[in-house]
């Protein structure tokens, strides 16, 4: 019994030397926010007690990939509240995988959205748009805050674009996304292209959008794709761009 | 002439593994090893309604988290068995009734047990890496097909988000950190296993162990941090901090899941940090069965 009790101690004292080096590796973790995650007592009453300490015990991946699952079934049969319910603990279980921000803000925004809108149940109309603009805000929520954990990944700001484009008709935000989107490492070539389509359809920008898409057009013939061909005329009609510096009318 | 006693044998330790692992395979835990294929196989076929991404994320996800519960779980009942059977046996006797000190004993068993974690997380890896590549190439010349007729560059785009969700280098770091934080529950276990009474006992302080493990870190910040907490609050905290290990340092997985690159340095510390456990364990092991009476 002493040597089991002198084994401890010596585990005290092992102890001491191992903490700078723990303390290294949680601080590091903590630099590249791998412990952003808050595993608290609201988080618990929502996914149960044993999700809880799954989620505990390192196997947080797990779970959200679970409820995860669970929403895909929730979407399949259309309980909105539910999809919401469960993206918010599968994005606060995995803050930093864009795609769980992502689906989730896509379900929001345009699953739930189109729902809201098209619910038999409700005759008031004022009140289905209500909802379906309760339902874009939630969208973009979920993307602003998935940016803010990944801020370095294109995927969410080109999501980002794609709601205001889509759903909130604001161009101006949509071509501000996509051109942080384009700046990103790994952002694929055509969100630069999709900046500047975005910038085109905005009053009073013409003149900017038109460089920028002008810029595109003389690196070459990959640029030069018809939807870029014509908004590049567009502007050129609307600018009086002199017929010396405008593009090749074969083109038009 | 007969060859002298050496104090230290390499060749004796060899021979103990090799008998551990030995009887180990023979204890069908390998088996575990089939219900994770299923489970895999499964688990793919199932995720055929999801886009690639998601079906990636999953099987990532699910994979790596099958990794790591079947090596932690082997790592605890494969060495809380190895005395109590031993001494039930009565080989214990037969082997340290030959100059064969107990340390080389202990040692021979714990490199059995890690061996048997090492072949078990190669065979899981090489499975799910064979999986994981089938299909992303089936799904990149599924791409190929379905955009024959679209611009390079756009083909090119769209086969490098597949190429970014799918296998990646870095999921072998953390397959590599897995099988460090089954080899320090190995030796853990192995410490605990030298005084315990019964492998039950062993099997339950370790799941407890387990799960203190994952929250050590906690413990330790509040320990160090928190001044207003009370004498005796921060003296168990402190013990919980120094005697347990931290667990959630080695859960890099998620985060390489997700895409984070892992920094080197942090990987070589989050090495040295489970060998440095593992050591230590090993040696509060010997220390407890040099005394114990057989």
């Amino acid at each position: 019994m002493s040597r089991v009790l002198f084994a401890f101690a010596m585990l005290l004292v092992f102890g001491v030397m191992k903490l700078p080096a723990e303390r290294a590796v949680s601080l590091q973790h903590r630099q590249l926010h791998f412990e952003d995650v808050e595993l608290n007592l609201d988080l618990r009453e929502k996914m149960g007690q044993l999700g809880f300490i799954a989620a505990l015990s390192g196997f947080r991946a797990m779970v959200a990939d679970f409820l995860f699952i669970e929403a895909h079934v929730a979407w399949e049969q259309t309980e909105w509240g539910r999809v919401l319910f469960l993206f918010r603990q599968v994005t606060t279980l995995q803050p930093h995988v864009p795609l769980f921000w992502d689906m989730a803000a896509w379900h929001m925004a345009w699953n739930a959205s189109a729902a809201a809108m098209n619910d038999t149940s409700q005759p008031r109309l004022a009140l289905r748009v209500k909802a379906q603009r309760e339902y874009f805000a939630l969208g973009k929520d979920f993307l602003e805050r998935g940016i803010k954990n990944n801020p370095d990944k294109p995927q969410l700001y080109e999501a980002l674009a794609r709601l205001y484009r889509d759903k909130f008709d604001d161009h101006t935000r949509a071509s501000e996304s996509y051109a942080k989107a384009a700046a990103l490492r790994g952002a694929p070539s055509y969100d630069k292209r999709f900046s500047a389509y975005e910038l085109s359809y905005c009053e009073g920008r013409e003149r900017e959008a038109y460089e920028r898409l002008r810029a595109l057009y003389d690196e070459g013939k990959k640029e030069r794709l018809p939807t870029l061909i014509k908004r590049l005329k567009l502007l050129e009609d609307k600018l009086n761009v002199p017929l010396d510096q405008r593009i090749p009318d074969e083109l038009r | 002439m007969d060859t002298p006693h050496r104090a230290f044998s390499l060749g004796r330790i060899g021979a103990i593994t090799t008998n551990t692992l030995t009887e180990l395979t023979r204890q069908k835990v390998f088996y575990i090893l089939l219900i994770f294929a299923l489970v895999l196989i499964g688990s793919s076929v199932f995720m055929a309604r999801f886009s690639f991404q998601q079906e990636f994320q999953i099987l990532k996800d699910v994979s790596l988290g099958a990794m790591s519960i079947f090596s932690s779980l082997l790592a605890i009942l494969a060495t809380a068995r190895l005395i109590p059977q031993d001494v039930e046996d009565r080989t214990v006797y037969t082997i340290l009734a030959k100059p064969v000190p107990r340390f080389e004993y202990l040692l021979g068993k714990l490199f059995g047990v890690l061996l048997l974690l090492a072949i078990s997380i190669a065979l899981m890896s090489a499975m799910f890496i064979a999986v994981l590549y089938t299909r992303e190439h089936s799904v990149l010349n599924e791409t190929m097909r379905q955009m024959s007729s679209a611009p390079r560059e756009e083909v090119d785009d769209a086969l490098n988000a597949v190429r970014a969700a799918g296998l990646n280098i870095d999921i072998l770091a953390g397959v590599a950190v897995i099988y460090l934080k089954a080899c320090l529950l190995a030796a853990l276990t192995l410490f605990v296993s030298t005084f315990a009474t019964t492998n039950i006992f062993t099997v339950v302080v370790m799941v407890f162990v387990y799960f203190i493990g994952h929250l050590q870190a906690t413990a330790r910040e509040y320990w160090l941090e928190q001044q207003s907490v009370s004498w005796i609050a921060r003296a168990f905290l402190a013990i919980i901090a120094l005697i347990f290990p931290d667990l959630q340092a080695f859960n890099l997985v998620d985060e390489i899941v997700a895409g984070v690159a892992i920094p080197l340095a942090l990987f070589a510390k989050t090495a040295l940090l489970g060998i440095f456990y593992t050591v230590i364990y090993t040696l509060a092991a010997t220390f407890v069965f040099y005394g114990k009476e057989l």
